[in-house]
């Protein structure tokens, strides 16, 4: 096989698309948990503590390394894909596709797209100014910590801040509705008994997230 | 039933193309597709004009020749047949409707709605196939094979090459079809003995010819007038990773 993402094979691709996926659909859960924690502790100890212990843990930092890499790789293959597929219709229908296919799979490049661009954004926000800007310092327990629950919370009361993250999230969560049982499909998992329940599953988890990552900033605004 | 007509004329695989419109009258609702279309034709060679182009050979839902894309959808508005089994009825007397053919670049147009679907051979020649030195007819059940895969085989193997599925998915992509050819054999086991070169060889050929990537959108399933599922795509992605996976190094 020959070593350029061009030159693997259609099957290859998808497959490599899918491991991706499922890697950072895992960290999305992760991700929930953690922000989660400035719901349920508002003296944003607990938040502050598990977003240091992810930034620092060694274990954690290479998983940030793999983190970065899966989402590069992610994109470039999604990329390469839909440049392949458009291609392989040089002269489109004059009539577009009426077939009975899930909404949200026609549009992945699309969410997607949106998803790259609220993710830089994202990055700037919080991820860069943690590593390179100034984040205030809070004291639990006799340690000092950054405090990047003070910055969340102070990004949260911005009303244009969020409605711009409100709508990514929800576009997020149209991509995760087809990103979800599309991997498993990729990786030749196919059941007559087990994928509607994977379909299911995608269903409950593509809503959890959307909705747990729009309640905290609707919280943290309204009250 | 009247219809008015929006087809796609298109003098040869060079020219540009463009779509005409045409008048029908008086056609019967249990008039087929393609009858409704040979009506048209005996007219326009009445008017010494030329007559469109367009595949059919059995009309009868079995060959795989017929291909027009109507109003948006391979093999028209009725689910799980090909066009030539489709009658007017489908359709709102006066009602306009537009014919293109299967636009792929795998699938080059030849004339009006005729399109050369060749590729699909070329898949085939790959590795669709059991290569056996003939000699005389086996016994049956020689090989015990379990009637759920024989069923399965033979779902896959109902595929009539017609091309739909490339001409419905919106990336040109034919999974659907070179899946069905993988699978009709892997599951068998007089096709197992070839599966992990079969599989590999097949998949290769159909990204040279320049089909698209399979996005799991599953309209191809929906619009297969064979009614081909989408778990032999998954079937023959197993296939595929088990093969690259075990392969030995060369």
């Amino acid at each position: 096989m020959s070593s350029s993402a061009l030159t693997f094979s259609s099957v290859t691709k998808k497959i490599v698309m899918s491991l991706m996926g499922l890697f950072l659909i895992i960290f999305l859960l992760v991700h929930l948990t953690v922000n989660l924690f400035l719901l349920f502790d508002p003296t944003r100890e607990l938040f502050n503590v598990a977003a240091h212990f992810m930034a620092t843990n060694p274990v954690l930092k290479i998983m940030e390394i793999s983190l970065f890499a899966g989402f590069i790789i992610h994109i470039l293959f999604g990329l390469i894909l839909q440049i392949q597929n458009w291609l392989a219709r040089p002269k489109r229908y004059k009539v577009e596709g009426y077939s009975h296919t899930s909404f949200f799979s026609k549009f992945m490049i699309h969410t997607g797209i949106v998803i790259l661009i609220f993710l830089v954004l994202h990055l700037l926000d919080f991820y860069f100014k943690l590593k390179f800007g100034d984040v205030p310092n809070m004291i639990i327990h006799g340690h000092e910590y950054p405090d990047m629950g003070l910055v969340v919370i102070e990004k949260f009361s911005i009303t244009s801040f969020i409605i711009i993250y409100i709508i990514a999230l929800i576009i997020l969560g149209f991509h995760l509705h087809h990103a979800f049982q599309s991997a498993f499909q990729s990786l030749g998992l196919n059941h007559t008994k087990y994928t509607p329940v994977i379909k299911a599953l995608g269903t409950i988890y593509s809503i959890v997230v959307a909705l747990g990552f729009i309640i905290i900033p609707l919280y943290i605004y309204f009250y | 039933m009247d219809f008015t007509l929006k087809i796609w004329k298109q003098a040869n695989s060079k020219a540009k193309g463009k779509f005409e419109t045409f008048k029908v009258k008086d056609i019967s609702a249990d008039c087929s597709f393609l009858e409704m279309l040979d009506i048209l034709n005996e007219d326009l060679i009445d008017k010494v004009q030329l007559p469109i182009n367009f595949d059919h050979d059995c009309r009868e839902g079995i060959c795989g020749m017929c291909s027009l894309y109507i109003n948006g959808r391979p093999h028209g508005p009725d689910q799980g047949i090909t066009v030539c089994q489709m009658h007017m009825r489908n359709f709102k007397n006066g009602s306009k409707i537009v014919i293109e053919p299967w636009r792929s670049k795998a699938f080059p147009v030849i004339k009006d709605l005729m399109v050369d679907r060749s590729a699909f051979d070329e898949i085939i020649q790959a590795g669709g196939y059991v290569s056996v030195t003939t000699g005389g007819v086996p016994d049956a059940n020689s090989i015990p094979i379990r009637k759920e895969l024989a069923d399965l085989s033979m779902d896959a193997a109902a595929c009539i090459g017609c091309g739909a599925c490339v001409a419905t998915c919106k990336n040109a992509s034919a999974m659907l079809f070179v899946s069905a050819k993988v699978s009709q054999f892997a599951l068998l086991p007089q096709g197992k003995v070839e599966a992990k070169r079969r599989v590999q060889a097949m998949v290769a050929k159909m990204d040279e010819l320049g089909f698209g990537n399979c996005t799991n959108t599953y309209a191809c399933e929906a619009e297969c007038p064979k009614n081909i599922s989408v778990s032999n795509i998954a079937r023959m992605n197993r296939e595929f990773l088990g093969a690259k996976l075990g392969a030995q190094k060369a």
